[in-house]
């Protein structure tokens, strides 16, 4: 057999290589080889490989005692990653499988989950961390971020660490989670191995250099051999998930949809579309709790308003075609960049292309503040409008702006009861900003331009950390008001398929009973088949006193602490910024009162929940 | 007539509504729970059968199920609120009260019924109470508004035109108190067990019902209708009712009443078993005998009413079963005393009389049109708002009329020029800039929110009549009255058995269409096409009209000439309504 790049993982030079050396190798250089591929996947020890490894035992042995004897810092790494959406997850992941592939004794951890006093035995420490909202860390990096802010925090002279930061440029506080780990564990005495990377939403490119530097100089430090070529090959992942469909966020799935419905009734302030997709012929498959990223299109009224203000030509060619795609400046601007978010980034960069003093007197170290305000529900058609005159090409912009970040949704079916159909469930978001009608790209394009039929680029984003718990039995409490009630839709359909026993309690909460009443009769059937044991609502605007899912889990206090008692694990998605803050705070509440706690060991059974991954948060 | 002769009671197992009944405990049901669950914005069938009782129906929006049903929303649940009001009259504040929780309850607007009662729409589940009670807070009901009892009791809604008026609005009075429900179940429910009025207890016979002396546990078969009438006026369409109370003047004073019974409106297409109904007289009975004759005839119903099948259980089918005779015979020895021979009345028409009237008092009547009864602000006619400002200077009364009108009563002097200035203000006539026929319109509810209704009748009625005005303006019948009535089912809420022409709905766009009823409301209309749509109706009157517009005789009604020409074959007993 001859390798090639189309039945292996490897890339053209690679294959290159290795059919040049292959070809010349002995049976017996043959099988010292394979031995040798075996011990550097080390960790991974299957049945298969197991038997192989007897065969060549001597051979082996052997080259674990070159390696040894050619290393001088241990070869061993602890990777933390501190993941919301699973992002910072995989590609801490990832690290992991590279350093496994060299040889490394790899210690991988949630932040949450990670024994602290570990931090004084490991030579290399990793951390891969996002940021959410104004700077915070993500749920299950919280107290870590805590233990490591503390007085109980350990010298780390020492240590070797370099840290992945994930965020977006367009928050005020981009990366300031791993920026935070970052200049802490270097005043704890802990020495830089990389310097930081801190990437935007488009982050895999960035991720991958930084596991290459990671990488190379993990290999100076440890005196390891250059003989495994894995600095910048980032196929070299493909290896390590062989089952999964050949559909990922780099190449997105064309679904077509199935059903698109408006769940909000007549009358009402909001519209929240239902939508059912195909997966047919994807091999993509997700389990309760995950995500589905969708690229979305932007306006054409935005683009072509764009194109006219800077009296450009649609059809003018800026970037390389793709998928049938011709890279017109009214298809990439269409398709391929972000052109409704201003980051400051974007304004630097742009302010190099125009004599207006203006923009350059905004971007000033001072002026922090205007900035804010003005990037706030701006984009790109405000900027040029703003600025110029622009000297300014239609490519030369293209090449300055952010790709298309996809949209994350989460899941609003399972798996299991749907074969081949993923459901989401999506509300358009609109609003007026300064004299013009806007609205979020993929909400708008979903409720407006998209019908049965059409398709929709996607991909499938695990969450590991939003799950059914492992025992079916076990009770769960659900708190998801608004679009927040998906994923319980999911894990309902999940039980039911399942046959599962365990109880179920869902607080749901929007404006309006008779119109907002999210998948109303899926709960009423699900309550009346027993999947659902219990459906808590509250409608804000329906009463003078405005009434939150909060008020409803205080209003039931006993009876929830009673659910927790019994082990059941409970489940928060939606708005991060009041309604998650609020549910929180009605848990310690109810923890502080009904277990007759005081409010310090009422924060510490809630985060011992968090621990025990009892308390899981998909928050937006 | 043998005096002692007994009938049996219909047999047959009895419907479920009877179970229900019987289940309910006087009314409760789990209507407590039922109200309290948030979950969905309806009731249980068992409760929502029981809620009629307290005034109140289930309904919801049909323009908008089908669309809700594919969002995964249940039916825009919501309820409608009836107001006892005996008489239809009612006091500025009440008139207030129920203004302002229409605004903030129902769906804007107040519907004043072919009962004369107050209905409120798209009241939602959770408001009922608060509306409820906030009725009651103004000394209304809601009791019995709907339900297998007595309701509105109607009559003429004038006392102040003179004392008979006055005489005969007290008896209305009594009737309604006298047949109440006397389960505490609405005061629990609603009021938080407290009891507003004081209703007159009554004498218990020995084996009455300890809690319900006069209706028993399981109430009556089905609704039972009473109204007053005071000659020459008809406009309560007394034969139209269960039982029937026509005023008898005697030198200027009231000395009783004859008695009407076995009237009644409804029917089911396509069941000649089912038909309307005219009341027959009786005889004559004293003013302090009225709440006896009341109370005897609903426990006969009661006893004898046919508790199997719904649809055969009004009270007209009881006596057309049994026969006229073996009503009379039971009456009278429930009774212990007898009828004596009717006295002689004549009437005059059914419909209202609008604009200024003084009365006896030298105070100011106005009666006003009110199209469909539906008080709702419009451009250039802001009834609603109108009515509001008057309620809060007027001093006298708010009259709800039998033909969905309103009058303005008990209007001082002194206030008249105010009133004048503010329904000129609002755009509020009397109704003279409407032709006679839209004048003489009544129609029910109907779609959207009636469950029964397999038609337009509101929304559509004054459309239609805007297709006719310009023939009967061609003719020159512009202010002539003819009767029109519309209805979306033939349960006939607008009473269109007694319409000169009438229709009642089949499906949507589709009517059969009857004609001939007598215009004092004494003779049945007739079924003259079957399922026509807007341009067969017009294509079916337009020449009839002609031709009465030609070849009618001296003030000869619509109703008599398409009889004497014979459109039609007069109907002046249900028996021979489908004949």
């Amino acid at each position: 057999m001859q390798l090639k790049v189309t039945n292996s993982p490897f890339t053209e030079e690679q294959v290159e290589l290795l059919n040049k050396l292959l070809p010349t190798l002995t049976e017996a250089q043959t099988q010292w080889l394979g031995g040798f591929l075996t011990f550097y996947r080390a960790g991974a020890a299957s049945a298969e490989t197991a038997a192989s490894a007897q065969l060549i035992a001597p051979a082996l042995e052997q080259a674990a005692q070159a390696v040894a004897s050619v290393s001088a810092a241990p070869r061993e790494a602890t990777i933390l990653f501190g993941s919301q959406t699973g992002n910072s997850q995989r590609l801490a992941g990832k690290l992991a499988e590279k350093l496994k592939a060299q040889g490394f004794d790899v210690t991988l951890s949630a932040m949450n989950a990670y024994k602290t006093n570990g931090l004084k035995k490991t030579a290399h420490l990793f951390i891969v961390a996002s940021t959410h909202g104004e700077g915070d860390p993500p749920d299950n990096a919280l107290t870590f971020h805590e233990f490591l802010y503390s007085k109980r925090a350990p010298k780390l002279d020492g240590l070797k660490f370099s840290v992945l930061a994930l965020g977006d440029t367009s928050y005020e506080f981009f990366c300031k989670t791993g920026i935070d780990f970052d200049e802490r564990l270097a005043e704890l005495g802990a020495e830089r191995l990389t310097a930081r990377v801190d990437c935007d939403l488009d982050f895999e490119g960035p991720a991958g250099e930084w596991m290459a530097s990671v990488i190379g100089a993990l290999d100076a430090a440890t005196g390891a051999g250059a003989a495994a070529a894995t600095a910048g090959a980032p196929s070299a992942s493909a290896a390590t998930a062989p089952a999964e469909s050949e559909y990922s966020r780099s190449n997105p799935f064309k679904a077509e949809v199935l059903t698109t419905i408006n769940l909000n009734g007549r009358g009402s302030d909001r519209e929240t579309r239902h939508l059912e997709l195909s997966l047919e012929g994807s091999g993509l498959s997700y389990e309760p709790g995950d995500c589905v990223g969708i690229y979305p299109e932007n306006d054409p009224a935005l683009v072509d308003s764009i194109i006219a203000a800077m009296n450009w030509s649609p059809s003018e060619v800026v970037v390389p075609g793709k998928d049938g795609d011709e890279g017109t400046l009214r298809s990439a601007l269409l398709r391929q960049f972000e052109i409704t978010v201003l980051t400051k980034p974007l304004l630097e960069k742009a302010a190099a292309f125009t004599d207006n003093g203006q923009l350059a007197e905004l971007l000033a170290p001072e002026k922090k503040a205007e900035l804010k305000a003005y990037t706030n529900g701006r984009d790109l058609l405000d900027l040029l409008q703003d600025f110029g005159p622009w000297k300014l090409t239609a490519a030369g912009l293209v090449s300055i702006l952010r790709k298309m970040p996809p949209r994350l949704y989460s899941i609003a079916s399972s798996n299991k009861a749907n074969e081949d159909e993923v459901h989401l469930t999506i509300r358009k978001v609109e609003y007026e900003a300064h004299g013009r009608a806007r609205g979020g790209v993929c909400s708008v394009q979903v409720s407006e331009r998209l019908a049965e039929g059409d398709s929709l680029p996607i991909f499938i984003q695990h969450n590991p950390n939003f799950k059914l718990p492992a025992n079916p039995e076990t009770p769960i409490i659900m708190v998801g008001p608004g679009t927040g009630v998906a994923p319980f839709r999911a894990f309902l359909e999940e039980r039911e398929e399942l046959g599962s026993e365990g109880k179920t309690w869902l607080f749901y909460g929007d404006r309006h009973f008779v119109t907002d009443f999210l998948y109303q009769t899926d709960w009423q059937r699900m309550l009346k088949d027993g999947v659902l044991t219990k459906l808590d609502v509250a409608f804000s605007r329906d009463t003078k006193e405005k009434v939150y899912v909060q008020h409803r889990m205080l209003q039931q206090a006993a009876e929830l602490y009673a659910w927790l008692q019994e082990g059941a694990h409970v489940y928060v998605c939606g708005d991060e910024k009041h309604m998650a803050h609020d549910v929180h705070n009605a848990l310690l509440t109810i923890i502080e009162q009904q277990g007759g706690l005081d409010a310090e060991a009422a924060k510490a059974y809630l985060a011992e929940l968090q621990a025990q991954q009892r308390y899981q948060r998909d928050v937006y | 007539m043998t005096k002692g002769h007994k009938v049996e009671p219909v047999g047959g197992p009895p419907s479920d509504v009877e179970h229900l009944k019987k289940e309910s405990n006087y009314l409760r049901g789990s209507l407590v729970e039922s109200l309290q669950n948030r979950i969905t914005g309806g009731l249980s069938e068992l409760d929502n059968r029981l809620l009629k009782f307290h005034g109140s129906y289930m309904q919801d929006d049909r323009d908008v199920r089908n669309e809700r049903q594919k969002q995964k929303l249940e039916p825009s649940f919501q309820f409608m609120l009836r107001v006892v009001t005996p008489g239809g009259v009612s006091t500025p504040e009440q008139w207030l009260v129920i203004d302002e929780l229409a605004e903030k309850y129902g769906s804007g607007s107040i519907k004043l019924t072919t009962r004369q009662a107050f209905q409120l729409h798209g009241v939602l589940k959770w408001n009922l109470k608060d509306t409820i009670r906030t009725i009651n807070d103004t000394l209304l009901t809601t009791l019995a508004a709907c339900g297998d009892v007595n309701r509105n009791v109607m009559c003429n809604p004038n006392p102040e035109q003179s004392q008979v008026h006055s005489d005969v609005f007290y008896w209305a009075q009594q009737i309604t108190n006298h047949l109440a429900p006397r389960t505490p179940a609405y005061h629990e429910i609603w009021l938080d067990g407290e009891k507003l009025i004081d209703s007159t207890e009554l004498l218990k016979a020995e084996g009455a019902d300890p809690v319900e002396p006069i209706y028993g546990p399981v109430y009556l078969p089905r609704k039972f209708k009473i109204g007053i009438a005071v000659p020459p006026s008809n406009d309560v369409d007394v034969y139209s009712q269960d039982l029937g109370y026509i005023a008898i003047v005697e030198k200027g004073k009231l000395v009783g009443f004859n008695v009407t019974v076995g009237g009644g409106m409804g029917m089911t297409h396509g069941d000649t078993n089912t038909y309307p109904q005219l009341g027959r007289v009786i005889g004559f009975i004293r003013p302090e005998q009225v709440n006896d004759i009341a109370e005897k005839t609903v426990t006969i119903q009661r006893d004898y009413g046919n508790r199997s099948v719904r649809k055969y259980a009004r009270f007209k089918y009881t006596i057309d079963r049994h026969g006229l005779d073996w009503f009379v015979a039971e009456l009278q020895e429930r009774l212990g005393w007898e009828l004596e021979p009717a006295r002689p009345f004549h009437f005059e028409s059914s419909g209202d009389r609008y604009g200024w009237q003084k009365d006896k008092n030298g105070r100011w009547n106005l009666t006003l049109y009110i199209q469909s009864g539906r008080v709702a602000d419009q451009e250039g006619y802001e009834l609603k708002t109108g009515l509001r400002e008057i309620a809060k200077i007027h001093t006298g009364d708010f009259r709800l009329t039998a033909n969905q009108n309103l009058m303005i009563a008990g209007i001082t002097t002194a206030k008249k020029a105010k009133i004048i200035e503010l329904l000129g203000k609002h755009g509020i006539t009397d109704g003279g800039n409407h032709s006679a026929i839209r004048r003489s319109s009544l129609s029910c509810v109907a779609l959207p929110t009636c469950g029964l209704a397999m038609a337009e009748a509101e929304r559509y009625l004054p459309t239609l009549i805007d297709k006719l005005e310009p023939i009967l303006e061609e003719i020159g019948l512009r202010d002539d009255e003819i009767n029109i009535r519309m209805t979306g089912c033939p349960n006939g809420c607008a009473r269109p058995a007694l319409g000169e022409i009438a229709f009642i709905g089949k499906s949507p766009g589709k009517y059969n269409m009857y004609m001939g009823a007598g215009f004092s409301g004494d003779r049945l209309s007739k079924l003259y096409r079957e399922n026509v749509d807007e341009n067969e109706i017009l294509d079916t009157l337009t020449p009839i009209l002609h031709r009465y517009a030609a070849e009618r005789d001296n003030n000869e009604h619509f109703g008599d000439f398409v009889i004497r020409t014979g459109y039609v074959k007069p109907v002046l007993s249900g028996t021979d309504f489908h004949s």
